[in-house]
């Protein structure tokens, strides 16, 4: 699942994240309609802490960031 | 072939003026199987009255989330459960932003704020940014900043703003259905105002948020009673936590019936695909849509939502022989 598409970690052999980025739910259990969802739209929840990410959208990119997780790009 | 196409024939593309509502009722009545004939009209009233260029506009929020305001739409209400949290654009990042649009060979950059109306606060972030951005890069500033006073209307206009958006958002009939917070007679006396100022006006509204296909028509002739030197056509895109989250997207074939009606309300107009279009419509949309009475996309991502990349608007242009507008074209 494509939990932290588009953030600048490691993609790959790290570890599912604990929580939906799209709905703060967690990650586990289907999630298809999120992912479906997270192609139109910037995450929203943190998938570490599922905390409400400050989002700036801008033309060409997104940048979300957890207070306590950091920021990720897209 | 249906008698109102003739009609709409003589009198929009050969005469140039705008169909009346119930005219406009008629076009969106007209059965699928009418849809080709339609849009071709509209591209035609288009192309002659407009002309093949096509303008191209980034968005971008300087102040996001947190709106006093209900508009039931929008997931920056500060009143609805939306996941969305309010944040600020700081300048160099808005100024950058601007250095984007521009290399997609965008003319136009609007700057956005979910507020009911600007503050002081507000006023002097656009000041300084839109100066930043002069300094910068070359394209047309254009604003969106909610309900505005004479003395900020007077503001914007000395900061070298050139545009203002402000839509109507639905037509007067349903306003109420819609927003709560404020009337659509508050809008329209913004937009009054705009309009003395010599800023052009840019007012749309979004599709697909309960209004009857009557309502649509009534829609349309107000928007073409004000006017407007640019209209942004939105479809709902269902956000979460708002009090319109489960409505239905509009379909296809509508959408494009509605664009190709929006047209032939206002022949000279900017018809502007704005929010919703990738739902709505998808790829194949998208290209009717330019070939059924659109004249203007915005490019890239939008204030809180994703949009399609926008290297594949472009190539789709492109693939259309459809020129984008220059920036020397609009002065
Ligand atoms: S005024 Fe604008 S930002 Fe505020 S709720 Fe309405 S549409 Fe959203
Ligand atoms: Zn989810
Ligand atoms: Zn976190």
């Amino acid at each position: 699942m494509p939990m932290d598409r588009g953030s600048t970690r490691a993609q790959g052999a790290a570890p599912v994240p604990p929580y939906c980025d799209h709905c703060g739910e967690p990650a586990a259990g289907g999630h298809a309609a999120c992912a479906t969802a997270r192609e139109l739209e910037p995450p929203r929840f943190c998938p570490d802490c599922r905390r409400r990410m400050k989002v700036q959208v801008v033309p060409t990119g997104w940048t979300a960031t957890c207070v306590e997780h950091g920021t990720r790009h897209g | 072939m249906p008698q109102i196409l003739d009609r709409a024939r003589a009198r929009v593309l050969d005469g140039g003026a705008g169909l009346d509502q119930a005219e406009i009722l008629e076009i969106l009545r007209l059965p699928d199987e009418d849809l080709p004939e339609l849009l071709q009209l509209a591209h035609d009233v288009r192309m002659k009255w407009c002309g093949p260029e096509v303008e191209v506009e980034g968005i971008v929020s300087l102040k996001t989330g947190g709106c006093p305001e209900d508009c039931h739409f929008c997931s920056q209400s500060g009143l609805f459960a939306s996941p969305v949290r309010a944040v600020w654009l700081d300048i160099p990042s808005l100024v950058k932003a601007a250095e984007q649009t521009a290399a997609t060979g965008a003319s136009e950059f609007c700057i956005v704020a979910a507020v009911r109306g600007p503050d002081q606060r507000l006023m002097d972030q656009m000041r300084e940014g839109v100066k930043a951005i002069k300094e910068a890069v070359d394209i047309q500033v254009a604003a969106s900043l909610g309900m505005l006073t004479q003395e900020q209307v007077d503001d914007l206009v000395d900061m070298g703003v050139h545009r203002y958006n402000h839509n109507l958002e639905t037509c007067k009939s349903h306003f109420p259905n819609v927003v709560t917070t404020h009337s659509w007679e508050e809008r329209w006396s913004t937009l009054t105002m705009v309009r003395e100022s010599g800023m052009e006006v840019c007012c749309g509204g979004i599709l697909g948020m309960g209004e009857t296909i009557e309502q649509r028509a009534e829609f349309a002739a107000q928007l073409a009673e004000l006017d407007p030197h640019e209209v942004p056509l939105n479809f709902l895109n269902p956000r979460p936590g708002t009090p319109f989250s489960d409505r239905p997207v509009v379909e296809g074939k509508d959408a494009l019936r509605a664009i190709a009606a929006f047209r032939l309300a206002m022949p000279r107009t900017i018809l502007r695909y704005a929010g919703g279009r990738e739902i709505t419509l998808g790829d194949l949309g998208t290209r009717e849509g330019l070939l059924g009475g659109i004249n203007a996309v915005i490019v890239g991502n939008y204030l809180t939502t994703l949009g399609r990349p926008a290297t594949a608007d472009l190539e789709l242009l492109q693939d259309l022989k459809m020129p984008v507008k220059s920036l020397s074209a609009t002065f």
